[in-house]
C-alpha cells in the first residue's frame, strides 16, 4: 500500500524553480533515502512533503489523505533535524512532551507515550536533563523520541547524523536501522552521506537539479545506474569512464584508445548494443589482481602511480588506455610505486552510457 | 607548578615571562587613567559640592572635601526646592517619571519583541519593505516629528473623547507621552529583536511548528524563554532612554506631569534668588541615580545580551 504519494509537485522560489513537476511513491513501512550533492532539492522536497514549505503546483497525499493544504501538525509526521533543533529551555522529558500538549492528549497518556518512546530510545535516565547537559549523540536521540511520540505514520529525517563525530554516526546508524526494523514506519531520509544511503535504504532516490535521476534499491543503483551522473555519484572511490565507442560487428566490444575491451553478455537495458559513442563504467572495486587475472575476459599490464593504502583495502591509481584509472585490491598486498602489475575486469559487468545523453544503454 | 612572573629561566621553556612596565602596558594603563579621571573628576565635585553648606561653597575650594558634611541639600533637593508655584522638590518629578517610565517600557518591549519575532520568522509578502520603512524612522530628526505628533495626540484625543462619551486628553497627559515613548522607541527595539530571533536556528522555529504550536504558542513557549538576555538589554536601553529623554517630556506634558528631569531642569535653572550650587547637585545626581542603579545592576547581563548572538540548543 502506498504511504506517501507526490504528484507533480513544483516549487519556485520567485524565478528559480527549485523542485520541476517531481513524482514519488513510497510505500507503506518503506525506507527511502532521498541522496544528492547539496543544492539539489532534497532538503527542500522534504520541507515540503512535511508542510513548512508552501509549494508552487503539484499534491502531496499521506496516509491516503490529500494533505497538501495542511498544517505541518496535521499530517501525521515526525521530524528529525541535523542541528537536533531541542528546544534549550525545557527539560528532555519537556522536549518529548512539548508536541503532544500542543494536541491536548491526555496527561496520563502523554506519561505513557513518553515512557514508552525512552525505553525505545534509552533515554530514560537523561528526562530530566536540559539539552546543554547531553552529548551530541544524545540529543539526536531525543531528537528521534520527540518524532517517535507522536506516534505516527511518516518519519522525517533531515540529514540528522550529519552533526556527529564519525564514530559516533556510524552507531546512531546501525541504531536507526534497528529501530526500523522495530517500529516498521514509512521514513524519509535526507543524505549526502553514500554510506548512510547504502545501509539505511529499502529504496535511493537520486536527486540532481530538482529531478530524481534513479530511484531503485541499493544494489540496483549501485550495479545498475541509470545514466553517467548517477554512476558518477554513487561509489567510492568514484567509477572509472572510458571515453570509446561500441564496435559493430557479432560480438559487440568496446573501443578506446586502441583498446578493445570484449562486451559479450553485457545486459542492456533495450535490446542489443548497437554501434556508437559511448561511455563504458568500470567499478574500481571489480577489477581483480593476483592469480586469477587470466581468467578475466580484459586484463592488462599497468605501473603503480600512487597508492594509498587503508588497512583493509589498498587504492592504487594508474593510467589505463590513456585515461585516469583507480582499483582496490586487498590491504596485505606490498605495493609501492612504480611497481608493474597485471590486473583484470570483466568489461560486461560495467555501464555503458551513450556519449550524448548519457543514459544507460 | 612555576609562577609566571618568577620564570627566570635562560632558555625558552614553558610559560613566556611576561613584563609589567612594558611600553605597552604603560600606554594602556596610562590612557585608561586618564580617561577615568576625565570622567570621575566632574563626578567627584558633584558630590562633595552637594555635601557642603553654602558658606563653605561661596570659599571657592571646588576640589576640597567639605569641611562638616551636611545631607541639607539633598533633602531640600528631593522635597522642598522649589519649581513655579510648586515647592515640593524633584519628588513629584520623580513619582511622574515613574508613571511613564513603567507602562512605556512594558509596552514599547511587549509590541517590538512580537514585530522582531514575526518579522524574522514568519515572513510575509512585503514584510522586508515593512521592515526597512520602520528602520528608516530611526534616522529622522525627532524634532521634525514634533509638531505632527502633538496634533496627532490631539485628535486622537478628541476621537476617544467622541468614542467613549468622557473627554480624554492624550496631549498633556501622562499616558500620551507613554505613548509617543513607545512610537519611538519601535524602530529600533524592532531591530533588536528581529536580529536576536534571526540568529535563533530555522530548524527550531520548524520543530515546534511540526509539534503543532501556533504563532503565540511558539512565541511564548519556545522564543520568548530563549530571549531573556536581549529582553534585558531592550530594558535597560528603554529605561535609561526615557528616564533621561528631556525633549518629549517638556513638550508633551504639562507642569502637573513634568517628568523628573524637566523639573531638575526649572529648579538648576531658576534665574530668581541666590543660585544653590549644593542643592543643584544633590537634585542633579538624584536624577541619574535611576540609570546609574540600572547599569550597576544589570552591567554583566547587558554585556551578555549584546553578545548573545549564538544561542545553543
Amino acid at each position: 500500500m502506498t504511504n506517501v504519494t507526490v504528484k507533480d509537485l513544483t516549487l519556485e522560489f520567485g524565478a528559480i524553480r527549485v523542485l520541476d513537476k517531481l513524482n514519488l511513491q513510497i510505500e507503506e513501512g518503506e525506507f527511502l533515502v532521498l541522496l544528492g550533492a547539496s543544492g539539489c532539492g532534497k532538503s527542500t522536497l522534504l520541507n515540503c512533503i512535511a508542510g513548512l514549505l508552501d509549494i508552487t503546483d503539484g499534491e502531496i497525499h499521506i496516509g491516503g489523505r490529500n494533505v497538501t493544504w495542511e498544517e505541518p501538525s496535521e499530517r501525521g509526521i515526525g521530524m528529525v533535524f541535523q542541528s537536533y533543533a531541542l528546544y534549550p529551555q525545557m527539560t528532555v522529558e519537556g522536549n518529548l512532551s512539548f508536541g503532544l500538549k500542543n494536541a491536548k492528549v491526555p496527561k496520563a497518556e502523554i506519561a505513557e507515550r513518553v515512557a514508552r518512546a525512552a525505553e525505545i530510545l534509552q533515554i530514560e535516565p537523561l528526562l530530566k536533563r536540559k539539552p546543554a547537559a547531553l552529548s551530541g549523540g544524545q540529543r539526536q536521540r531525543v531528537a528521534i523520541g520527540r518524532a517517535l511520540v507522536r506516534d505516527v505514520d511518516v518519519f522525517l529525517f533531515d540529514e540528522p547524523l550529519s552533526n556527529l563525530d564519525a564514530k559516533l554516526r556510524a552507531d546512531l546508524r546501525v541504531e536507526l536501522k534497528l529501530l526500523h526494523q522495530k517500529l516498521d514506519n514509512t521514513m524519509i531520509y535526507v543524505t549526502h552521506d553514500q554510506v548512510e544511503a547504502m545501509t539505511l535504504a529499502d529504496r535511493i532516490a537520486i536527486m540532481r537539479g530538482g529531478l530524481v535521476q534513479q530511484i531503485a534499491s541499493p544494489a540496483e543503483v549501485y550495479n545498475r545506474p541509470s545514466n553517467k551522473y548517477v554512476a558518477g555519484f554513487i561509489g567510492s572511490p568514484t567509477i572509472n569512464f572510458f571515453e570509446g565507442s561500441i564496435t559493430d560487428g557479432t560480438a559487440p566490444e568496446f573501443l578506446t584508445a586502441d583498446t578493445k575491451m570484449a562486451l559479450s553478455g553485457y545486459e542492456a537495458s533495450q535490446g542489443a548494443l548497437s554501434p556508437r559513442p559511448a561511455w563504458l563504467g568500470i567499478r574500481p572495486e571489480s577489477v581483480i589482481t593476483g592469480t586469477d587475472v587470466d581468467a578475466q575476459p580484459y586484463t592488462a599490464e599497468i605501473t603503480v602511480e600512487l597508492f594509498e593504502a587503508m588497512g583493509a583495502d589498498t587504492l592504487v591509481y594508474t593510467t589505463l588506455a590513456g585515461a585516469p584509472f583507480r582499483f582496490r585490491m586487498s590491504g596485505q598486498a606490498r605495493v609501492t610505486a612504480g611497481d608493474t602489475l597485471r590486473i583484470g575486469f570483466d568489461p560486461a559487468q560495467g555501464s555503458l552510457f551513450d556519449k550524448s545523453t548519457e543514459e544507460r544503454l | 607548578m612555576t609562577d609566571v612572573t618568577t620564570n627566570t629561566r635562560t632558555t625558552p621553556r614553558g610559560t613566556k615571562p611576561r613584563r609589567r612596565m612594558s611600553p605597552s602596558n604603560i600606554m594602556l594603563y596610562g590612557t585608561l587613567f586618564v580617561a577615568s579621571v576625565y570622567y570621575l573628576l566632574p563626578l567627584y565635585v558633584m558630590i562633595v559640592t552637594s555635601l557642603k553648606g553654602m558658606p563653605e561653597i561661596r570659599l571657592g575650594n571646588v576640589f576640597s572635601p567639605p569641611v562638616e558634611v551636611t545631607f541639607e541639600p539633598w533633602v531640600k533637593a528631593w522635597a522642598e526646592a522649589c519649581t513655579g508655584i510648586n515647592c515640593d522638590g524633584l519628588s513629584r518629578g520623580f513619582w511622574n517619571s515613574v508613571q511613564i517610565l513603567v507602562p512605556s517600557v512594558a509596552l514599547s518591549i511587549a509590541i517590538a519583541s512580537v514585530n522582531g519575532y514575526a518579522l524574522s520568522l514568519w515572513k510575509f509578502k512585503g514584510s522586508e519593505v515593512f521592515f526597512t520603512i520602520l528602520i528608516f524612522g530611526a534616522f529622522i530628526p525627532y524634532q521634525v516629528m514634533i509638531y505632527p505628533m502633538v496634533i496627532l495626540l490631539r485628535e486622537a484625543g478628541e476621537g476617544l473623547s467622541f468614542i467613549t462619551g468622557t473627554r480624554i486628553r492624550l496631549m498633556g497627559s501622562v499616558w500620551g507621552l507613554v505613548i509617543v515613548h513607545t512610537i519611538f522607541g519601535m524602530p529600533i527595539l524592532t531591530l533588536l529583536f528581529r536580529n536576536y530571533f534571526a540568529s535563533v536556528p530555522e530548524e527550531l522555529f520548524k520543530a515546534a511548528r511540526v509539534d503543532g504550536a501556533g504563532f503565540w504558542g511558539i512565541y511564548f513557549r519556545i522564543m520568548l524563554p530563549m530571549a531573556l538576555p536581549i529582553f534585558v538589554v531592550a530594558m535597560i536601553l528603554q529605561v535609561t532612554g526615557i528616564w533621561n529623554d528631556f525633549l518629549f517630556g517638556v513638550i508633551f506634558t504639562k507642569p502637573d506631569t513634568y517628568p523628573m528631569t524637566v523639573q531638575l531642569n526649572n529648579i538648576v535653572n531658576s534665574v530668581q534668588g541666590v543660585k544653590e550650587y549644593n542643592v543643584n547637585m544633590a537634585a542633579t545626581l538624584l536624577t541619574g541615580l535611576v540609570p546609574l542603579i540600572i547599569y550597576f545592576a544589570s552591567g554583566k547581563l547587558f554585556v551578555r545580551g549584546i553578545a548573545a548572538g549564538a544561542v545553543k540548543g
